[in-house]
């Protein structure tokens, strides 16, 4: 594994700097209910309708953890190859802010449900592990909308108490490219499990990014600044580039790094102080009185391992070995769980090349343009495996198959009944090509003569115009044969 | 029929089951006794004509085969209470009212009793001597200007002047014993786990508890049965085999094992309270009770535990109050500076020194050498009791190390105060139940409460103790109705 092609390195004078990111990842579990209330966690509702009194905080009101939430934690955890701790404490995080109705956030603080393991990603130059440190569970807090009002802030309970996963890796990763790399593995292994949409949008998906720098060589970390609450990876790619460069233009100046919260803006794309170690909260934590440690038992960890489906790694592999796929193109298939599905239904029926081809490059450019998910597609994985049987057989040519894809592009329509009604099917009786051939021969009779005294290169000339007549029809390796005969 | 009030809850409902007493006659007895005692400052918020509405709907199709058939009841202003006022004795709190019911009241409900209104108590359950409610200081029927203990001073000072026939209180440090040793009343504080935290209004999370405060062990038992019941929507209610506490009462108690405990004779502890305890073990002998004494090492250690863990999680259970969703708020600048307003104004002085206390044992750099140190400590004195239960079936102590104070008389001396839980503290620390019957008067005719410490959820065995030794002592409150014009 050679990393000289890809490293990532901040080059000052006589200085090269590497880079150390670690990111805490707070991913929203895909659940019906809240974490410690029945309310719906249902994403656009009308603010303050998904709100019950605990969420709300009411006097008396007492937290019931939501068993659910906890076995899409341990699934995410499998996902992750990590150790899964058989108990688990609840602590209180206490701050005070509007929008979190408790003064407190229930989170995970010395005892983790989940303990250290790994993710694998796929870099140009090779493979990459990242270690995970930690994942815990905790509460999400409501939103604070300050735009609505000169005076007032108005307060969104709608998440607070929603389920959150913090995904803490080690400061393992080393580039912009590689926190691309590691939230998107991230990101699909949880949708492979279904326990993150990973909708980044909505916000179920955002990290803190913690940064340092230090000289090629060095063996210590730098002093790190934590850059709050980014919400898409582009955001993080940028507020890593910009941070690692002040952080390298300090040391060059001979001054020293603070740690510190900052704040990354997007509109001026620059990090921001927030708050100084000094004036960090002391958020007091300590085991929540109102929740008993969690404890689950080995039978219950080994049942949800049987829930696990087949992860993108193991995914990746199979498609190697069993339709010899290039390992770019299994990459590419499997990076996403409906992608892999959409492509194993289309070679349930046809060719495996074909199909891999078609899916990478014709289908995703078309989705891409019409900024469409794989499971929005207007062409059915049905229909698109018809669509090659189509070219397999000979029915049509590539080049007709190309204008019946966009077709269906525009609904998805059966390509067999496109080439019918649009009478695309390929010319292929040698009678009928011998007569379209001759036609065109006795148009051009002087081409013809000039092909026959020596100038070959009207053959293209001669193939082009059977093409055009036949409306592209024609089937060019018989026009081909037939018109060298001919001519 | 006369003197309603003067009937024990037993009677009350033997003589509604017999329709020899409507739900309205009773009621009205209560409602009627309660206005004439306004003096007592037993109650916070009183709901009299709703009640009477209740009772004569009750009447009208009266179902007597429950266990509270039609009784009135007027309950601690800590329980939750759909659409009646709910104070926890504080100005933050005084315009709340909840849309839920707490699961303790609801179970009483269930069970046939009607609402008279909402006690008194320390603000947040916080103090010993309800002086540090918002509403004011609650008089001990006993004698004038006399604190009727706390927190759970309303109900103490309602069920002894007769205001309710029952009531329930909750207990985090002594609430419900202590009150109860004050008024000449029983109280029983449940192992933690019995009852449902669910809509009381939160002190200390890991130490409150619900419980009976009644005039006699029967009526306790009896309440105790209605409200302990295992809750789905508080995780740390247990599901055990809760018994028919009232039909497995008995008075025999030959060769139950009872220890006494040496480290609960503390220095400066009054005479007569030593003399009550000493009487009590011979009431116990008397039953046919084995006396065996025993050592609990870490008693000393008990208050200054109960003194970080209790305002720690009290820290933490306040912060909802900041003026953001409901209840007071004093306006402000900016959002820091309306909690702040907020809180020093919407808050008491005690709720503020406790917050004050919470704050700094949990913050970083202390939290080891205190909150962690604690909870370490906690768990000796769960395993002194641990120990002690492998030798005696029961533990006998005073229930207070005096009899009632005056009003204002320690309000200046917190700790004094506090010293006032040093037999009450341990049993919350350690989940046990606890008791407090009255057995006997001091010198002033104050009464005295000796307290029964029994297993976790053996409650029964705890009542059944209670219940030969109530026989036994035959007390007699000395209440002249002083405040009735």
């Amino acid at each position: 594994m050679s990393k000289d092609k890809s490293e990532y390195l901040i080059n000052r004078k006589d200085n090269q700097y590497e880079v150390v990111i670690g990111l805490e990842v707070h991913a929203q579990v895909t659940s019906e209910s809240k974490l410690f209330s029945t309310s719906s966690t249902k994403f656009g509702a009308e603010p303050n309708t998904q709100v019950s009194l605990v969420d709300a905080a009411l006097p008396g009101m007492l937290p019931v953890i939501n068993e659910f939430c906890v076995k899409q934690a341990i699934k995410t955890g499998i996902g992750l190859k990590a150790k899964i701790n058989k108990r688990s404490v609840f602590d209180r995080k206490n701050y005070f802010y509007a929008d979190l109705p408790q003064g407190y956030q229930i989170s995970q603080f010395k005892d983790p449900i989940i303990g250290e393991g790994k993710v694998i990603l796929d870099m140009p130059d090779g493979q990459k592990e990242v270690g995970i440190e930690r994942l815990h569970l905790e509460q999400d807090a409501g939103k604070s909308i300050h735009d609505l009002d000169p005076k007032n802030t108005f307060v969104d309970l709608n998440r607070s108490g929603v389920a959150l996963m913090e995904i803490v890796s080690k400061p393992d990763l080393r580039s912009p490219d590689e926190v691309n790399a590691y939230v998107k593995k991230l990101r699909s292994i949880m949708r492979y499990l279904g326990t993150c949409d990973g909708n980044m949008q909505e916000g179920s998906l955002r990290a803190d990014v913690n940064v340092s720098v230090r000289k090629k060589g060095s063996k210590e970390f730098g002093t790190r600044c934590e850059i709050k609450n980014v919400n898409s990876i582009k955001f993080m790619q940028m507020a890593i580039e910009y941070e690692a460069n002040r952080q390298v233009d300090l040391i060059e100046d001979g001054q020293s790094i603070d740690q510190e919260t900052r704040l990354f803006d997007t509109k001026k794309n620059e990090t921001r102080s927030m708050r100084s170690k000094e004036d960090a909260h002391d958020y007091r934590y300590f085991p929540d009185p109102d929740l008993l440690p969690l404890e689950v038992s080995d039978d219950f960890i080994e049942k949800l391992k049987l829930e696990i489906p087949e992860l993108p790694d193991e995914k990746k592999k199979r498609f190697i070995e069993k339709f010899k796929l290039s390992p770019y193109e299994a990459t590419i298939l499997v990076s996403d769980y409906e992608t892999s599905n959409y492509f194993e239904n289309v070679i349930k029926k046809s060719d495996v090349k074909l199909a891999t081809n078609w899916i990478i490059g014709e289908l995703f450019a078309a989705l891409n343009q019409n900024n469409l998910e794989i499971t929005e597609s207007p062409i059915s994985a049905g229909n698109l495996s018809k669509l090659i049987n189509l070219i397999k057989d000979g029915t049509i040519s590539g080049k007709i198959a190309k204008t019946v894809f966009e077709h269906m592009m525009e609904g998805d329509k059966d390509p067999k009944k496109i080439v019918e009604e649009k009478g695309l099917k390929q010319e292929s009786d040698p009678k009928a090509l011998e007569a379209l051939i001759d036609k065109v021969i006795d148009d051009n009779r002087e081409k013809a003569t000039e092909y026959k005294s020596g100038k070959v290169k009207l053959f293209g000339f001669f193939v082009g115009q059977v093409m055009k007549v036949s409306a592209g029809k024609a089937n060019p390796q018989l026009v081909n044969e037939i018109l060298k005969k001919k001519l | 029929m006369s003197d309603i009030t003067k009937q024990s809850l037993s009677e009350l409902i033997k003589n509604i089951k017999d329709k020899k007493l409507s739900s309205t006659e009773v009621t009205k007895a209560f409602v009627e006794r309660s206005e004439k005692s306004k003096e007592l400052n037993a109650y916070i918020t009183e709901d009299f004509s709703a009640a009477i509405d209740k009772a004569k709907k009750f009447d009208e199709n009266p179902n007597l085969d429950l266990k509270l058939p039609g009784i009135p009841m007027a309950v601690k202003d800590l329980f939750c209470t759909k659409n009646v006022k709910t104070t926890a004795g504080s100005k933050i709190l005084n315009n709340f009212t909840p849309t839920y019911e707490s699961t303790v009241t609801q179970n009483i409900w269930n069970e046939g009793a009607i609402l008279l209104g909402k006690l008194n108590c320390d603000e947040f359950a916080m103090g010993s001597s309800n002086e540090t409610s918002f509403f004011g200081c609650v008089q001990n029927p006993i004698d004038k200007n006399l604190v009727p203990g706390g927190s759970s001073g309303g109900s103490s000072s309602a069920v002894a002047a007769q205001l309710t026939p029952i009531t329930i209180g909750t207990d985090t440090g002594g609430s419900i014993r202590q009150p109860a040793s004050f008024t000449g009343i029983v109280g029983l504080k449940p192992t933690y786990g019995s009852c449902s935290r669910y809509g009381i209004v939160a002190f200390a999370s890991s130490l409150d508890q619900a419980g009976p405060m009644a005039q006699n062990v029967r009526d306790c038992a009896l309440l105790h049965e209605v409200i302990s019941s295992y809750d789905e929507k508080d995780s740390t209610s247990i599901d055990f085999k809760r018994n028919n506490y009232v039909k497995e009462l008995t008075n025999n108690i030959k060769g139950k094992k009872i220890g006494i405990p040496k480290e609960y004779r503390v220095d400066g502890m009054p005479k007569e309270v030593e003399d009550l305890w000493k009487k009590g073990i011979d009431y116990v002998k008397d039953c046919g009770a084995e006396i065996i004494d025993i050592s609990l090492p870490h008693t000393n250690y008990a208050l200054p535990t109960y003194y970080i863990v209790a305002p720690a999680e009290a820290s933490s259970n306040l912060a909802r109050y900041d003026g953001v969703k409901y209840g007071f708020r004093a306006d402000g600048e900016n959002l820091i500076d309306m909690y702040e307003k907020t809180r020093s104004e919407g808050f008491g002085a005690e709720v503020q020194r406790r917050i004050m206390i919470g704050t700094y044992v949990l913050s970083s750099g202390y939290y080891d050498a205190y909150y962690l140190k604690a909870q370490k400590v906690r768990k000796l004195i769960k395993n002194d009791f641990d120990e002690a239960y492998k030798k005696v079936d029961a533990i006998l102590t005073p229930s207070t190390p005096s009899s009632a104070f005056k009003i204002g008389e320690k309000t200046n001396d917190p700790v004094s105060m506090y010293l006032n839980d040093i037999f009450t503290v341990p049993v919350n620390l350690a989940g046990l139940p606890g008791i407090s019957i009255p057995a006997g008067h001091d010198a002033k005719g104050y009464p005295l409460g000796l307290q029964i410490i029994g297993k976790a959820f053996d409650e029964q065995n705890l009542l059944n103790i209670a219940y030969a030794m109530e026989e036994k002592i035959n007390f007699k409150n000395k209440i002249i109705d002083w405040w009735i014009k």
